[in-house]
């Protein structure tokens, strides 16, 4: 047996490249810091007072979570939709799924702005409950904004079993659809779903063009009203919102790393 | 009184493609059917109209008596173990094999015992713990298997369940799911293109061509005594030549300028055109020494192809274009170029009428597709 060769260094010019990305990446963050942490009388550092003035903000709790219910809302719905939809397509319907994806890139192509405009004179009329509320107009026009993210996400979910075998499979040992979606799918597209998921929450998160035009409060909306009008506390408040981007994309990685293991477990099977 | 009836399914495929032309089968309780063809002869698309996969555009599917073409796939109670690898994979092997259990209602000390019992019949009671992915090719088709018994199903379907495993394993576990079907006395339908597989583990065979089924009958009979050409050049191999019949009362037929005796040909009409179908392996030869032998075509060696006990030789030669299986230690004595002549046996032969209808064997790819 050939000796086996030690893993070779990174090479010179591969840690210049990070390190020149990692700079990109980090300075922003790092100048927002040095700012959030300035004193909103004195403008001098170092205070944590400005995210002692977001965290004790009733707006910021309140549209945190309006924004983060309707993510959930969102999630719920486009799952609820998707899901079935999808899995009959690559079951039955083969033939739609090209038909499903040039659907799913037109909210990538209509501005959200020429978007909101539209729905708003489309919905004009409708019930006060739809029209008025963000659980109703906004939320339907969220689901649309995921779309995209929610489909290509679970169709690469699909593509990546063998929808056909598994289900016959579970319907010749007796199991209905239902069940036959529940617990034989679902669970072998988590991470698809997962993945849509905290992609459909950035969006929710971070919306602010239909939100502003429609006149609902959501947490961008006040993200942008703090930026306006205090200087040092939106650094604080900007920062607050990445770490919470981060942090669900973090429950992604940990997903993704548990299916990682299985995976590097099969290589090894006889 | 069979138990599992086939009765005239017909089902045709968008573009006109006829999958299955009015197949007939009966099959008796516990018993073992391999349905055997090249590609796209029907023998899947069959299976999954019996699994209720698919529906027929005619004709019935009975089990038990009972008419059971447009029932549910869910309610059939067939057991069927897939092609592909079909373990669920968020599930481990006993958790696998507990699903239809489950469905049904079981009780949780009932399914224990069950999908223990099952894991140990299949030879893995220590791989209850793990998952799919943790199994090789044979495992999971092993487990595949126990999940497909744990419902005691009325009928076991298995859809080419060894294609994708490597000759050795495909072997071995064809053995075992024959040990398997034979303890449980379990009725099986079992669909393949592996001749040797199907002639191996089956009470009966179906050879399938072009949605129809050419003919049925235990395996030896199969071999011996096919009924069509196809059917002969699709179960081992055979030498075909084709003959015209000189003499009906002595069997005595002409090919290619020489006269040969075949049993087989005896009562049909003189001028009869006729294929006459000898195996390999009755064939002898013998280095030509200048006498003429009766019932001998004489050739030239022109290949030699080892197979281990045996090694097969190409002759070919005026009115000769035979194979023959020689022990490998007599392929020694008769090596390439070398003349010799090939003594067809009288009453091993098989005759047939010569159809001016072709055939063609389609290669069956190794993973088919759906």
């Amino acid at each position: 047996m050939g000796k086996v060769k030690p893993r070779r260094s990174m090479a010179p010019s591969a840690v210049f490249w990070l390190l020149l990305g990692g700079l990109y990446f980090f300075i922003p963050l790092l100048t927002t810091l040095l700012f959030s942490l300035k004193s909103n009388q004195t403008g001098k550092c170092c205070t944590a007072a400005n995210y002692g003035w977001v965290i004790h903000n009733g707006e910021f709790w309140h549209t945190l979570k309006i924004s983060f219910l309707l993510a959930l809302e969102t999630i719920a719905v486009s799952l609820t939709i998707f899901v079935p939809t999808i899995y009959w397509v690559h079951l039955k319907v083969p033939k739609l799924r090209p038909v499903l994806a040039s659907l799913a890139l037109i909210p990538f192509v209509v501005p959200p702005i020429v978007m909101v405009v539209g729905l708003l004179k489309f919905y004009k009329g409708t019930p006060s409950w739809f029209y008025g509320q963000p659980w109703g107009f906004l939320a339907g026009a969220y689901v649309i904004l995921a779309f995209p993210y929610m489909f290509f996400s679970l169709d690469a979910g699909f593509r990546s079993i063998d929808v056909h075998t598994l289900t016959e499979a579970s319907q010749s040992l007796g199991a209905r659809w239902t069940t036959t979606l529940f617990k034989v799918i679902l669970p072998n597209i988590r991470s698809a779903a997962l993945a849509g998921s905290f992609l459909a929450l950035a969006i929710v998160m971070g919306e602010y063009t239909i939100a502003n035009l429609a006149a609902f409060h959501t947490f961008p909306i006040f993200i942008q009203y703090v930026n306006e009008t205090q200087g040092f506390p939106a650094g604080a408040l900007t920062l607050l919102s990445f770490g919470i981007t981060w942090a669900a994309m973090g429950s992604l990685l940990l997903v993704g790393r548990k299916r990682g293991t299985r995976a590097s477990v099969l290589t090894g099977a006889g | 009184m069979a138990y599992l009836e086939l009765q005239n399914l017909q089902r045709e495929f968008a573009g006109g493609v006829r999958a299955l032309d009015g197949i007939e089968v009966q099959l008796g309780q516990g018993e073992f059917l391999s349905l055997l063809g090249p590609s796209g002869c029907g023998k899947t698309t069959a299976l999954r109209l019996v699994a209720g996969f698919d529906r027929p555009d005619e004709g019935r599917i009975v089990i038990d008596g009972k008419d059971i073409t447009n029932v549910a796939p869910s309610k059939r109670d067939m057991g069927m173990v897939f092609q592909a690898y079909s373990l669920f994979p968020n599930m481990t092997a006993a958790q696998n094999v507990e699903f239809g259990l489950k469905i049904r209602r079981k009780g949780k000390g009932e399914r224990s015992g069950r999908v223990g019992e099952l894991l140990e019949l299949v030879g893995l009671g220590h791989a209850g713990d793990r998952y799919p992915h943790q199994l090789s090719g044979g495992m999971q088709q092993r487990v595949a298997l126990a999940r497909a018994l744990a419902i005691e199903p009325r009928v076991l379907l298995l859809d080419e369940p060894l294609s994708a495993l490597d000759a050795k394993v495909r072997v071995q576990l064809r053995e075992e799911i024959r040990r398997i079907q034979l303890e449980l006395g379990i009725t099986t339908l079992y669909v393949t293109h592996d001749q040797e597989e199907a002639l191996a583990i089956s009470d009966h065979v179906a050879v399938m061509y072009r949605g129809r089924i050419e003919q049925i009958g235990p395996p030896a009979e199969m071999y011996s005594r096919p009924a069509t050409p196809f059917v002969a050049e699709f179960i081992g191999t055979m030498n075909r030549l084709e003959a015209t019949v000189s003499d009906p009362t002595s069997g005595t037929v002409e090919h290619g300028g020489v006269t040969l005796t075949v049993d087989a040909a005896r009562g049909r009409t003189k001028g009869d055109r006729i294929l006459v179908l000898i195996r390999p392996e009755t064939v002898e030869l013998a280095p030509e020494n200048g006498s003429n032998p009766a019932n001998t075509l004489s050739g030239e060696v022109i290949a030699q192809t080892f197979l281990g006990p045996v090694t097969r030789l190409k002759v070919v030669g005026p009115g000769a274009d035979l194979i023959a299986d020689v022990s490998t230690a007599k392929a020694a004595t008769l090596p390439i170029g070398m003349k010799v002549t090939a003594a067809l046996p009288v009453t091993d032969a098989r005759v047939l009428e010569l159809s001016d209808e072709g055939f063609e064997i389609a290669e069956e790819p190794g993973q088919a597709g759906r």
